[in-house]
Formats: structure tokens, C-alpha cells, sequence
């Protein structure tokens, strides 16, 4: 059991838990993730690692509500328990120290990218953000990116905040304008880290993706996470979940992502019905 | 055996084999000739006593033969369901020469199930004091089970780890709860708890803890037992469709996160309506009867070769056919097709016939030019085969490993190439039985005690 010692909102259904997890944090390096189910009925929810921190043994984990599960895990307060986390899982990422790495983040993907920021801060790289959200209220991390950044550019859907517009569209400027990191990092919803991908190739930069495949195990069983990349189907969960963003098959994995689509929208609706629907005001 | 009816069964998930009544197994027992020669013994990869506790069952005493299958088999109410008893114990058994051999299998099953329900099966088991050592089990499939238990048998403090949230292994996620009812592996497992095993769930050995820190943690040896979890997929084009399943997600969704209870349980399955199961395994039947189990209309197995060369047992075969399952043979899966949204809408098959032996004796399977043929299907599930699970052993450097990332050991002791690792089940061999995994899980459990008994100087 994994009792949650501290609940945030960090904006509308975008949520931040922190558990002790001490031999998680230990293990754990940026670009991994874990798998939790929060009760004996629940689903395995693979969540990437927002922040570990070895000295506490303090795991954080970010999560957006999108369907039951991770709205009955926001639900949670501090206090309350989560009954299973493995990890850490998946290949960590080789970070090393480079001249310059661009980070494009969008939505709840911030939180998985701030680790990755920071180790390439700390080892002295140069790191340009590029943080997109739906609204200024739906951006969140932007203290913690700002601490680990060089310099950081915000873009919004609404204009609300920063760009008014895609994060890849700063991008796609930067690299127009002769920037040219070692290294793109793209994490946020699979349309988004196409969508950088088609940037960075026209001018040949390196880009990594992180994929959030549906997966059950997470420990290279299933395959259900399975992903073509190059012509070749991997196992996110084990070989990824970072992957060379010019060599996914965005489409195919895009597909893939619907295949529960009907189940989870029942699931949804029907706890959403039993439970009277947020209870946030309550709080 | 009594059998739920097949009409009846093809709708509900509860076991299918009823098991005997105390009438049946003593008639049955009585069948036995106690032949001097006890070839089934010899037989049963762990060895068990089966006169003797056919005997028991004779003279109506059900627990004493429970106790007596105990000695050998930690896990008989298991065994007793999923054994492939028709190659090992029944297939040597003497009355089976001229006619049916005695039904060990099923007598073995009776007796678990009979303490089960009227004695109390964790009574005998002896907890380990923990003085002869502390072993990490790593991995609580039946190879691990029984390492475990036969460790604490031997006075030893046994962690046992597995990386999901339950204990099992294959018997969990893989071997639906029709064959094998997840009650009787939590029975399994309580009784290696009472002999003092400590188990411990959600720990991935290689990522949450490594190798090297159990060993600085303490342990004198480590077991590895991890299976072979790896599916293959098709390796053509539509794989990566939707509604296309490996058999390990299908099961595993199904079985071990209970998706049949969908929306009770939060796991989703989706099953269509006409479904194909590409292998001719006992994996390949389980996918199969599970799709029936969930709503499918029509539930078709294709396989490359024909029915005599099916890998799965006869009985579970059997029990398809009387389910309504059907049998494409001697065809194989060319592409899957898919619909303008990414699904499955069909599954393109050639026949194939039978060609030269190949190097498992059996004939090769060879395409027959220019007859492809379309299966109406939405659903392809691929029970094709497993691989060891590279997950934990290539996290341990230097250990030696075969052409297909099964573990090398040496056969006697069960030990790898690097001293106090230990491996054996699926993970050594390759995808193979629950008793050939317990087998080599109890005789790795002897090799490590030797190992730690010369390392610590008692000697042999």
C-alpha cells in the first residue's frame, strides 16, 4: 500500500500525487515510468516518473483525468492509499551532457519532461523550453521548467498565454532561424510529437519522442504497447517508452489508441453516474 | 470426469471438469493393479508416489493420499488439472497397454480438491526455521512456487518475488479460470506462505532491486524463474491492427485483470464477433474458448498443420469441439485486412500441406502456390508462442545465455554460469509445461542447497 502524503492541482483534471516509494526512487532514472492500480477491481495505469528523489524516497506522479481510472485516482486525498506501483519500467534515457537540447512539451507531458530537463541542466547543457497548453490555466511545471531551463517560450490554443497557437510552431521558427540543438525532446499528446517530429526532420535534428501506449503488464508480456518504429514493432513499455521521433509510425499508433475507445467511455460515464459526478467543490 | 455441458459452459467462465465424487475416485483407484513395476513414477517429472496414494484413495482414506501426493508435489489440486498426464504418468501406466490407463490425473485432482473442502491443507505444512540460509525466489510461477517451497522444506528463509500484483505466473494470467480456478492457486499459494515463505508482489527484479543488491542484501543465492513471457506476433503485414491480440495481452486482460467482469473490473476487452486464433497450442484453445466465453459468434482455429500435430493436449482439443470451436487446418495466416479505421475486417489464409519431416519429427508444413483464401473474421488472436523474458536476465552481466535468450544451466544443479544464480522452467527451456517448471524448480532448489551447504562447510 502506498499512502498519497501530498495531493496538488496544478490545473483543471491535471493532478499531482506524491508517494514513498523509496526503492522506485532509488532505481528510477528520467524518461522511466510506473505502473499503479489503485484497488483490488482497478486497471494497471502506467504513469511516467515526474520527480524521484533518492534522499526521501518521494515519488511524484502527475496524471491527467481522461477517463475512470485516472478520475477516480484524482478523486484520492492525502491520506488515502494506492494499492500496487511497480517500477521503474521502461528504458531509462541515456542523458549526457550536450551543447543544446530543445524540450517541447504540451499538456501533462510537462511533468514527464521536467526530469529530463533537469538531468540535462545539471549537466551543464544548454536547455531551451518550449511549453504549450490549451489555456494559461492548463499549464503547469512552469516554476519547475523555469528553474532547469535557459531559456523557456509558452505557447496556448486560446492565446491566453505566451504563442497564441502549437508549441511546435515556436519550433519550427527556431529551427527557421538557425538554432540547431544536438538533440529535440518531445512529450505531450501523439498528435504534438508528430507534429515536431515533421519540424525537426526537414532540418535534420535529432528528435526523441516519449509514447504513452496502451499497455497492461508493462513488463514486455502483452504487446499490447507494441509500436512500429523503422519498419520494426517494438514493446514500448520495455524499449521505450523513448523512441527516434522520425521513425515512429505515428498513424498507426494513433489508431491504436482508439481501440478501447467504446470501453472506456462506458466506464467513464457509469462512474461518473455512481459517484454524482466531481467532487472537487466539495474539497 | 463429469463435465459442465458444453452448451452451458460455452457461456460462463466456471470450471469445466467437475471433478469426481468420493464414489468415482474410490471405483476409479480401485482400477489400479498396484503393479510391482510402478512405471508411472518414473513417469511424473517430481516423482510422486502414485500407487501409494492411489492406495489410500482405495481404502477411502481421501487426506492421507493428499499428504502422501504432499511429499513429493506442493501443488497437486494444479497438477491435478493442468498436467499433461496422457505423455507422462497415464501414458506408461501398465492397464493402459491393453486399455484405458488409470486416471491419475483426475485422482490427483480429487484428493486436493477433498482436502481442500474437508481437511485442512495447510495442517502439514512444516515452517521453515530459516537456519539453513536465505534464498531470493525470483519470479511465482510454478517454477518459482515450487523452488520455494521445496527451499523452505529444506530450512531455508525464502523471499519470493514477482513483478505484477498477484502470484502465479502463467497459472494466473495465462490458464483461464474455466481450467483452472484462481482459488485454487491462492489455496497453492497459502500454503507456501504457511511453510514461511515471504512473498513479495509489484517487485520487477532487475529495475525496483537488482541482482547484485539482493545478494549485498544478504541472500546466498538467487533463483531465477521468470518464464517465458515473450510473445511471438505473426510477423505479417495487419498485425498491429486493432483487434489484433497477442494471446498473452487477450489472457492476461481476461484473466489476470478480470476484463470478463468489464465494467465491474475497470479492465476493458474487446472481443468482435468472428474471431481467429492463429496457433494449435493449449494457449491457442485457452484464447479460443475464452472468446467464446466473452460473446463471440464464431470462434475459428487456424493452424498450419494438422489436427495429430496439434501441440494441445487432446482433452482441451476436445472440449473446443464440443464447445462449437472451429477448426481450419493446414492453413496458415498470410495478412490481416483492415477496414478505413485501422480494424480488423478479415484474415488472409493459405493451405498448406504436409511436407518432409522436419528437425521436431514432425512434418513440415509447406504453402500450397495460388490457395489463399479470405476468413471472414474481426478479431485475430496470435497464440503462436512465447519467449524467455529478456527483462531480468539482461540486467545480469555476464550471465550466460542460448540462441534464443533462454538461460544456460548446468542440468544437475540448476546453477548458470555465474555461481549462486540459479535458473530453471520456461526460462532454461522455452515455452513448456507447469510440471517440467516444477520439476526443474525443485531440483534447482536441491542444487542450491548443496551449493550453500559447501559454501557454509555442513558438506554433504
Amino acid at each position: 500500500m502506498y499512502r498519497i502524503l501530498k495531493k496538488e492541482m496544478l490545473a483543471p483534471k491535471i493532478k499531482l500525487i506524491q508517494v514513498y516509494a523509496p526503492e522506485i526512487c532509488t532505481h528510477a532514472r528520467p524518461g522511466q515510468f510506473v505502473i499503479l492500480r489503485m484497488h483490488e477491481k482497478g486497471e494497471r495505469i502506467p504513469l511516467t516518473i515526474a520527480d524521484s528523489d533518492r534522499d526521501t524516497g518521494l515519488l511524484t506522479l502527475v496524471f491527467q483525468e481522461v477517463g475512470k481510472s485516472t478520475t477516480e485516482l484524482g478523486m484520492l486525498s492525502e491520506g488515502d492509499s494506492i494499492l500496487d506501483i511497480v517500477g521503474p519500467l521502461g528504458t531509462a534515457r541515456d542523458i549526457e551532457k550536450l551543447d543544446c537540447v530543445v524540450c517541447v512539451a504540451g499538456g501533462v507531458g510537462v511533468a514527464p519532461m521536467y526530469p529530463e530537463a533537469k538531468a540535462y541542466h545539471l549537466l551543464g547543457t544548454r536547455v531551451i523550453s518550449l511549453i504549450g497548453a490549451q489555456t494559461k490555466d492548463m499549464l503547469i511545471f512552469k516554476d519547475r521548467m523555469e528553474k532547469v531551463s535557459d531559456e523557456v517560450y509558452y505557447s496556448t490554443d486560446d492565446g491566453s498565454f505566451g504563442h497564441k497557437g502549437f508549441v511546435t510552431e515556436i519550433l519550427c521558427k527556431l529551427l527557421e532561424d538557425g538554432l540547431r540543438p544536438d538533440e529535440v525532446i518531445a512529450i505531450g499528446p501523439l498528435p504534438m510529437m508528430r507534429a515536431a517530429a515533421r519540424v525537426t526532420e526537414r532540418f535534420g535534428v535529432k528528435t526523441v519522442v516519449s509514447l504513452n501506449a496502451i499497455m497492461v503488464d508493462g513488463t514486455g508480456m502483452c504487446g499490447s504497447c507494441r509500436v512500429t518504429v523503422d519498419g520494426e514493432v517494438k514493446f514500448s513499455c520495455v524499449e521505450g517508452p523513448a523512441f527516434d521521433g522520425h521513425k515512429v509510425d505515428f498513424d498507426e499508433l494513433i489508431a491504436r489508441q482508439n481501440r478501447f475507445l467504446a470501453e472506456e467511455k462506458l466506464a467513464l460515464e457509469r462512474y461518473l453516474a455512481g459517484v454524482g459526478g466531481c467532487k472537487c467543490h466539495q474539497k | 470426469m463429469p463435465k459442465q455441458q458444453p452448451d452451458v459452459r460455452s457461456k460462463n467462465f466456471q470450471e469445466v471438469a467437475l471433478g469426481y465424487t468420493e464414489e468415482l475416485a474410490v471405483a476409479e483407484a480401485n482400477r489400479c493393479i498396484q503393479c510391482p513395476k510402478k512405471p508411472c513414477v518414473s513417469g511424473c517429472p517430481v516423482g510422486v508416489d502414485i500407487p501409494e496414494f492411489i492406495d489410500l484413495i482405495a481404502k477411502g482414506d481421501f487426506l492421507g493420499a493428499a499428504r502422501k501426493i504432499k511429499e513429493k508435489n506442493s501443488l497437486p489440486a494444479m497438477c491435478g488439472r493442468v498436467c499433461p498426464q496422457e505423455t507422462q504418468c497415464e501414458a506408461v501406466c501398465t492397464l493402459g497397454k491393453r486399455g484405458e490407463p488409470v486416471a491419475i490425473g483426475a485422482l490427483e485432482r480429487f484428493c486436493a480438491d477433498y482436502e481442500r473442502m474437508h481437511g485442512d491443507p495447510l495442517s502439514d505444512a512444516q515452517r521453515s526455521d530459516g537456519s539453513s540460509g536465505r534464498v531470493a525466489v525470483v519470479g511465482s510461477g510454478p517454477a518459482g512456487l515450487t523452488c520455494a517451497s521445496e527451499l523452505a522444506k529444506l530450512g531455508y528463509k525464502v523471499v519470493l518475488f514477482e513483478s505484477l500484483h498477484d502470484t502465479g505466473g502463467v497459472l494466473r494470467y495465462g490458464i483461464p479460470e474455466f481450467r483452472l480456478p484462481k482459488a485454487i492457486v491462492d489455496e497453492e499459494v497459502e500454503y507456501i506462505k504457511s511453510q514461511g515463505v515471504e512473498i513479495r508482489l509489484n517487485v520487477l527484479v532487475g529495475a525496483t532491486v537488482t541482482v547484485d543488491e539482493l545478494f549485498q542484501e544478504g541472500f546466498d543465492a538467487i533463483f531465477l524463474g521468470t518464464g517465458a513471457g515473450l510473445p511471438y506476433f505473426l510477423g505479417i503485414p495487419g498485425e498491429n491492427l486493432n483487434g489484433v491480440y497477442s494471446a498473452n495481452e487477450f489472457l492476461t486482460r481476461v484473466n489476470l485483470m478480470k476484463a470478463y467482469r468489464f465494467p465491474d473490473y475497470d479492465t476493458p476487452v474487446w472481443v468482435g464477433k468472428r474471431v481467429a486464433v492463429v496457433g494449435g497450442g493449449n494457449v491457442a484453445m485457452d484464447s479460443a474458448r475464452t472468446a467464446l466465453r466473452l460473446g463471440a459468434e464464431k470462434v475459428t482455429v487456424v493452424y498450419r498443420r494438422s489436427r495429430a500435430e496439434m501441440p494441445a493436449r487432446l482433452e482441451e482439443i476436445e472440449n473446443a469441439e464440443e464447445e462449437g470451436i472451429e477448426f481450419y487446418l493446414l492453413a496458415n495466416p498470410v495478412r490481416i485486412l483492415s477496414d478505413d479505421k485501422g480494424w480488423v475486417k478479415g484474415m488472409e489464409c493459405v493451405r498448406m500441406e504436409l511436407g518432409e519431416e522436419d528437425s521436431s519429427g514432425r512434418r513440415r508444413p509447406v504453402p500450397v502456390p495460388g490457395s489463399e483464401f479470405i476468413l471472414d473474421v474481426d478479431t485475430v488472436i496470435s497464440a503462436v508462442g512465447t519467449d524467455p523474458n529478456p527483462l531480468l536476465v539482461r540486467t545480469i552481466p555476464g550471465l550466460d545465455l542460448g540462441r534464443r535468450g533462454n538461460v544456460i544451466i548446468d542440468e544437475e544443479t540448476g546453477m548458470t554460469n555465474i555461481p549462486g544464480v540459479f535458473a530453471g522452467g520456461d526460462i532454461v527451456t522455452g515455452s513448456a509445461t507447469v510440471i517440467a517448471a516444477m520439476g526443474a524448480g525443485k531440483a534447482a532448489a536441491h542444487g542450491i542447497d548443496k551449493y550453500i551447504s559447501a559454501r557454509n562447510g555442513r558438506g554433504m
